[in-house]
């Protein structure tokens, strides 16, 4: 007769247990209970080894049951995880908020200004963008983390910026603390001009005027860099003043030179651009450049990070941060803070953002001096001045800002700011773009 | 105690309930109709709760007010009503679900006919081939779609180059974008108006198109006279179908355009999409999202109610 070797029961168990793949369960003592917590996806697996080992120590070490899920950000599937689990009202205790799901959950997030307080006090302040996101009257709403959290100012190709256009990046942003006469120069007129000159030799400047992030991030800079808002800090709309007319003037000569498909591009298509040798810059983190390492080593060790232009109103650097936030149907919530604050630990923090080769910044002032971002290479020095730094004389800005939040978050999702470049690109005049952002606004201020 | 009496008294209890009227309970227990429902029950639980209960939750959010602290009533639809990017994919919306479903219905119609006119066993294997579209997952080949349209690395672009044609811009620009969106729609719903036509066209009885012939009719009017009449309940069937859902069309927008650009190709459910999830406004989105819901249920009210008359006047 014959006898199987797997019976039913150990063929489920295993079904049971490949379906928990994507779920790290470490299982301690547990004598603090339990606790499970979303983190984002990371785009470099290492990133989420580190994390699960970090999270393994502080399991071990708090004898705390800890089940850590990582989801992806593919597809917004961790957006629709934090709407089904704040409209459920249960779910994770803690999880990972991209920059604008903290005032998406207002109502359901467990205050952090203790974690916060400790946090500031050991290393530093956090810059305007963060405490928009995540301060909610007075009172932070999440932590801030470095998982995820990136600038997206422009990666440019030295020799070709140099042939072309006559920039040299690596002379205006050296990878050392000094500032430079060339860095003064380093205006929106300039990027005009190079733009100009790469679009000549069909390099032309991979920015999008799609409606996802990367687009949305690098015009919403060149708007505040010329002091355009579309809605004020009050919620009043004014995108009829004489600031949005001078940018969308800047856009009309801008928009030429872009691709003519540059309305269609998505988050990935710049990088391609970049990888594929066909652009000579793009607004992006370090993240087509990590690719390019792998895949096309000649246009990644040409590749230089530097800050954006500046404008009438100063430069402002693209930054998205990412933030750690706790539901209020937490179960463990001081296990929960406990954690946060583990895994924001300096030492902690430099180990992702070194596996990462820099991507991940850190939110505090005091952690922007972690030296992978010195050697990464090549060339080296090429992310020196991803992070932002004294020297440049340079703010963090997401797009929208000061607008209030809940007005902010739809001229952010909605791309209204893109879209207007894109709307001249097709040939509109700026009183028929200025007509539609209008009325635009006025749907997302009820 | 094992007398003769003891006996017949314990054999007589059972004989007498089986002879005695049964209760009501179990009357209604032994009614077919009654152990149907409790057979269907599990289904029954599964469509209330996986169906049912979202829809009416789904209805409850869209009357909430942004933060879902306040009941509004219609308010949200009314507001959407006057927004101009609303109108805009009310409009792409019907443009999309129209088109498509015209398309598919033609092509359907067609290339039924073709394969009816295919011989035995080579008919398998055409009819096997063209369901491919059909079958493979809707996000994966549209991914594929994407990669044709690319703006970087678009192969139809790389053609027309080795061609000696210009790029074009297919996802860029507004209407290219809209005619890219339609094509993918029409590609992969076009095998299931085939197949369900197939299977109409196999079920005309051969005799209405002798009886047709002997009395003169052309190609032409066998079909309009014979092959049409005959199949007007599955192609109103299969239309209802298909409109509800390229109505609700997600994956293909969503992958190719994102709504972009500038909005040309935004669908309710994109549009649901970005408004709720993205910019965090659930209850707006979920009006978005129902919106079409009275105007399907009317049209799916009237073709059923067509459909369920002319089966009874075949009937009969």
């Amino acid at each position: 007769m014959l006898k199987t070797r797997v019976s039913r029961r150990k063929a489920l168990k295993l079904g049971v247990a490949a379906a928990a793949l994507p779920l790290v369960h470490i299982r301690t003592a547990g004598a603090a209970g339990k606790l499970s917590i979303g983190f984002w996806d990371h785009w470099v697996p290492a990133g989420n080894d580190v994390m699960r080992k970090q999270v393994a120590a502080f399991a071990e070490k708090n004898k705390v049951e800890v089940q850590a899920d990582f989801i992806t950000s593919v597809g917004n599937k961790n957006l629709l995880t934090l709407a089904a689990e704040a409209q459920a009202k249960t779910g994770h205790d803690v999880q990972a908020f991209p920059s604008w799901e903290v005032l998406n959950h207002v109502n359901d997030l467990e205050p952090m200004d203790d974690v916060m307080g400790r946090l500031g006090e050991k290393y530093g302040a956090v810059n305007r963008v963060v405490e928009y996101l995540a301060k909610i009257k007075g009172h932070w709403l999440a932590v801030p983390s470095s998982s995820g959290t990136q600038n997206k100012g422009p990666c440019g190709r030295i020799s070709i910026l140099k042939d072309a256009a006559g920039l040299d990046v690596q002379a205006m942003y050296p990878a050392r603390p000094e500032h430079t006469a060339l860095a003064d120069a380093w205006t929106y007129d300039a990027m005009l001009k190079a733009a100009e000159a790469c679009a000549k030799i069909g390099k032309q400047f991979g920015m999008g005027l799609g409606q996802t992030s990367d687009s949305v991030d690098a015009i919403g800079s060149i708007f505040a860099a010329f002091g355009a808002e579309l809605v004020n800090a009050k919620g009043e709309i004014t995108v009829k003043s004489d600031a949005v007319r001078q940018v969308l003037e800047y856009g009309q000569r801008l928009v030429k030179f872009l691709p003519a498909d540059a309305v269609s591009y998505d988050d990935a298509s710049n990088n391609r651009a970049l990888i594929s040798g066909q652009s000579a810059l793009i607004w992006n983190p370090p993240s087509a450049w990590a690719v390019a390492k792998r895949d096309a080593l000649q246009v990644a060790s040409d590749c230089w990070t530097f800050p954006p232009p500046t404008g009438p109103k100063g430069r402002f650097v693209p930054y998205l941060p990412y933030f750690w936030g706790m539901w209020k149907f937490s179960q463990n919530k001081t296990a929960g803070k406990e954690l946060i604050e583990f895994l924001m630990q300096r030492d902690n923090v430099e180990a992702r953002c070194t596996v990462v080769e820099g991507y991940d910044l850190p939110p505090f002032d005091g952690m922007l001096d972690f030296k992978v971002w010195e050697e990464v290479q090549p060339p080296k020095g090429t992310v020196y001045n991803y992070p932002l730094r004294k020297h440049h004389n340079s703010m963090a800005h997401i797009a929208a800002l000061p607008a209030p939040p809940d007005v902010a978050v739809q001229i952010y999702n909605r791309g209204t700011m893109p879209t207007m470049f894109a709307k001249l690109q097709s040939g509109q005049s700026i009183p028929q773009v200025v007509a539609w952002a209008a009325d635009e606004l006025e749907g997302f201020t009820r | 105690m094992a007398d003769g009496t003891s006996i017949s008294a314990n054999l007589a209890a059972p004989a007498r309930a089986a002879m005695a009227p049964p209760s009501g309970m179990r009357k209604f227990m032994r009614r077919r109709s009654t152990i149907a429902v409790l057979m269907a029950m599990p289904l029954i639980l599964l469509i209330a709760g996986l169906v049912i209960w979202p829809a009416i939750y789904a209805i409850w959010l869209s009357m909430l007010n942004k933060r879902m602290t306040q009941f509004v009533g219609l308010g949200n639809y009314a507001f959407l009503l006057k927004r101009n990017t609303f109108q805009l994919v009310i409009f792409q919306s019907c443009l999309f679900a129209v088109t498509a479903v015209i398309l598919k219905a033609l092509l359907g119609f067609i290339v039924a006919h073709l394969m009816h006119n295919i011989p035995g066993k080579n008919q398998r294997i055409w009819r096997g081939l063209l369901l491919v579209p059909w079958v493979i997952p809707l996000a994966l080949s549209t991914l594929s779609w994407w990669w044709l349209f690319d703006p970087s690395y678009s192969a139809f672009n790389w053609i027309l180059n080795s061609l000696g044609f210009q790029s074009v811009p297919w996802l860029g620009v507004g209407w290219n974008a809209r005619f890219a969106v339609i094509a993918v729609n029409v590609w992969f719903g076009t095998p299931f108006f085939m197949i369900m036509y197939l299977a109409a066209l196999k079920s005309v009885p051969e005799q209405l198109y002798e009886a047709a012939a002997i009395d003169g009719a052309g190609p032409v009017q066998k079909l309009l006279h014979v092959t049409l009449p005959m199949m007007r309940n599955i192609i109103a069937i299969t239309v209802l179908f298909s409109l509800i859902v390229t109505f609700a069309d997600f994956d293909i927008v969503r992958i190719l355009t994102a709504g972009g650009p500038q909005d040309m190709t935004h669908l309710f459910a994109t549009y649901a999409f970005s408004v709720g999830i993205q910019s965090g406004d659930i209850p707006l989105g979920a009006s978005v999202s129902l919106f079409m819901l009275p105007i399907l249920a009317v049209a799916a009210f009237f073709v059923l109610r067509g459909v369920t008359r002319r089966t009874q006047e075949i009937a009969a």
